[in-house]
């Protein structure tokens, strides 16, 4: 913890797990990509109401915490594997915005060259092997990343991020057995936002908590407030420890809630308007660790000014730069369906 | 100086093919149910598994669709899995990470990443196994860009075709008809490739092509043998992969024979036929066409138990024979 003496290091002993662990600079750090999460969201939303960006978009508006405190304590070789509602945890496992928002118009400088848009989101470079728009999908081909690791001896942990809707698919069932059996380094990450699209937890699943499901093979589940980022880092630190010591998987189930609707159809009919208000006004994410980083001490009003502009400079940047970029020539449909050979 | 040629059966080819490349590459490793110490359900893998030990040969749990996923993962991720399904029935467990994710993973992400998974089905009929162990799905998996569909129909194409599968960078779909394992002939010792995407003239002629696949390569060739001494000179064209599909050697062919027939196990409508008779009508070899074309392919049923409704329901020798002679004399 650079910089911070013995006297503060001790004044901290009793704060929660985050405050401990890790620096002033790097906790404004994530604040800062908190923010940067939830306008990029919120720009996105703009873009595709005037017409800018085309098809849907599922938005994690409310969930910042989970991506970040999730990606706290990997590394940058470490992977992950992300779901429709990615875009969290491709800025949290550190993508750009500006090639995010250029995939996003569909452009030859979006991350996967305006061929994947949101739903198929990735950052490879950075360890994200990309967002998937098959419920459940991205499960087994994380653990195939863990056997890579472990084979290869590359010491990488990998976490797999799914929803509670995921829950129910047979391959959750399936990929935790095997990592279970073979005690491969990854994560499960359920984001439990309280629905499968219109479909609640209450009506879609048999076990109160997902967690309970690890029960079933013989992982570590664990329960956290997936809206205090402390109690998320805290979680996922523990369980890649566990995962790079070599003994095997955990399953974090992380309780959270979408301020947005499903997808850009969505008419939040399954819902009340009073649920998603106190979800927004009471229980927000980034207001918690805001309050929190203010309380304790690790930023004022002015430095919490100064992320605020930062990122909405970033953001009118990112927009302007995927505005700009070229769309890719129609002559090039047929491009990366298969490697191209010399 | 040629390498060592051996008779081996169609199962010791494919066995020889993985043992190379686990041998060259230590990236490569074997995935599937009771493919290790059992040796598999065709004892495809044999004893690999005491060559190359448990972590190179690994069971999985009865799992297609988590298996597959993990296949796939691993390959995204530097590794060169070759998975084997018990029946090529199962491919229907585990379609979603096969046509979602490994056929499109690469496209998906702008080319940033290349899924090298090589899948084994042992496929087809003639085993009794009966209804949901013995389809043809070949053609299910061609209808998907990003996949690379082969059916090698000797041990000398199982065993090159393979090798050319794991060194190729994306997703190769291999359909080993059961009944052609114990088929032998030559297969040199070591190191070769057959080209995945190109067809074999198996057996020059004038009168008629045959375009086969997989099994129905050999039973074009004894029926061939019998034609002959009718007078009837049959060229018999091995597809042996069914996409990319190599349209020239077939359209060719045509033009030299101005007659086709297609012959395959999988069902017969929206199939190989289908595709290869749509190929040539669009071809400049429609015009050298003297008669209409023929499919020969199964039945419009699942497959039956019983032996005799078995046989029935797949082209036989004598059902190619037939509709050779009536090809040629124009009764059709």
């Amino acid at each position: 913890m650079a910089g911070a003496s013995k006297a503060v290091t001790d004044s901290r002993a009793n704060l929660p797990f985050v405050y401990r662990q890790y620096s002033a600079e790097q906790l404004r750090e994530v604040l800062h990509k908190m923010y940067l999460i939830r306008r990029f969201e919120e720009g996105a939303e703009d873009s595709y109401t005037r017409g800018l960006i085309h098809g849907t978009m599922h938005l994690s508006i409310g969930q910042e915490a989970s991506a970040m405190g999730i990606c706290m304590p990997l590394g940058e070789d470490d992977q992950i594997t992300s779901t429709h509602r990615g875009h969290g945890h491709c800025i949290a496992k550190g993508a750009e915005v500006k090639r995010m928002f250029a995939e996003f118009f569909g452009k030859t400088t979006g991350y996967c060259k305006g061929r994947g848009g949101s739903m198929h989101i990735a950052d490879v470079a950075k360890g994200n092997l990309g967002a998937n728009g098959i419920v459940g999908g991205g499960i087994p081909i994380a653990v195939g990343a863990a056997l890579s690791s472990k084979m290869m001896k590359t010491g990488k942990v990998v976490v797999s991020f799914f929803g509670d809707g995921a829950n129910n698919e047979g391959a959750f069932h399936e990929a935790l057995n095997m990592a279970a059996v073979w005690k491969l380094p990854v994560i499960f990450v359920c984001e439990n936002n309280g629905y499968g699209m219109s479909t609640s937890t209450a009506r879609s699943t048999a076990v109160k908590n997902i967690a309970d499901r690890a029960a079933a093979y013989s992982m570590p589940g664990v329960i956290v407030n997936g809206n205090i980022f402390s109690e998320v880092a805290e979680a996922s630190y523990k369980a890649v420890e566990r995962a790079r010591a070599g003994e095997g998987p955990t399953l974090i189930e992380s309780k959270t809630y979408r301020h947005r609707g499903h997808s850009k159809s969505d008419r939040n009919r399954y819902r009340t308007k009073e649920e998603i208000e106190d979800w927004m006004s009471n229980r927000d994410p980034i207001t918690l660790f805001e309050n929190e980083l203010r309380e304790f001490g690790f930023i004022d009003d002015k430095g919490i000014e100064a992320i605020r502009g930062a990122v909405a400079q970033e953001i009118a940047d990112g927009i302007e730069f995927a505005k700009t970029s070229p769309s890719p020539e129609i002559s090039e449909t047929g491009n990366y369906v298969y490697t191209e050979q010399a | 100086m040629d390498a060592m040629v051996r008779e081996l059966s169609y199962a010791q080819a494919i066995q020889e093919a993985m043992a190379i490349a686990m041998d060259m590459d230590e990236r490569v490793f074997l995935m599937g149910e009771d493919i290790g110490v059992y040796g598999g359900a065709f004892q495809v893998t044999g004893d690999l598994v005491e060559r190359y030990g448990t972590e190179r040969v690994i069971d999985t749990p009865i799992s297609e669709l988590g298996g597959a996923g993990v296949a796939v993962g691993a390959a995204l991720t530097g590794m060169r899995p070759i998975f084997e399904f018990q029946f090529s029935d199962f491919a229907t467990l585990a379609m979603e990470q096969i046509v979602n994710q490994a056929a499109k993973m690469r496209f998906m992400l702008g080319g940033e990443v290349s899924v090298p998974v090589v899948m084994r089905f042992p496929a087809g009929s003639g085993t009794g196994a009966a209804a949901q162990h013995s389809q043809s799905l070949e053609a299910w998996l061609g209808h998907v860009p990003g996949l690379k569909v082969i059916q090698p129909a000797t041990p000398y194409d199982a065993k090159g075709m393979l090798l050319a599968a794991v060194a190729d960078p994306d997703p190769v779909m291999i359909f080993e008809h059961k009944l052609l394992y114990k088929m032998k002939g030559p297969v040199p010792e070591g190191y070769y490739t057959v080209p995945i995407g190109k067809a074999d003239i198996r057996r020059e002629g004038r009168d008629l092509t045959i375009v086969a696949t997989s099994i129905m390569v050999q039973k074009a060739l004894d029926a061939a043998a019998t034609l002959e001494a009718e007078g009837i000179d049959v060229e018999v064209v091995d597809l042996r992969t069914i996409r990319p599909m190599d349209k020239q050697t077939v359209i060719d062919s045509v033009k030299k024979t101005s007659r086709l027939m297609c012959v395959y196990e999988a069902v017969k409508t929206l199939g190989i036929g289908a595709e290869v008779s749509a190929m040539i009508a669009e071809s400049e070899a429609f015009d050298y066409l003297d008669a209409p074309i023929v499919r020969l392919g199964g039945a419009e049923t699942p497959i039956p138990y019983n032996p005799e409704l078995e046989k029935a329901t797949v082209p036989q020798v004598p059902d190619i024979i037939a509709a050779a002679r009536d090809l040629v004399k124009g009764v059709r």
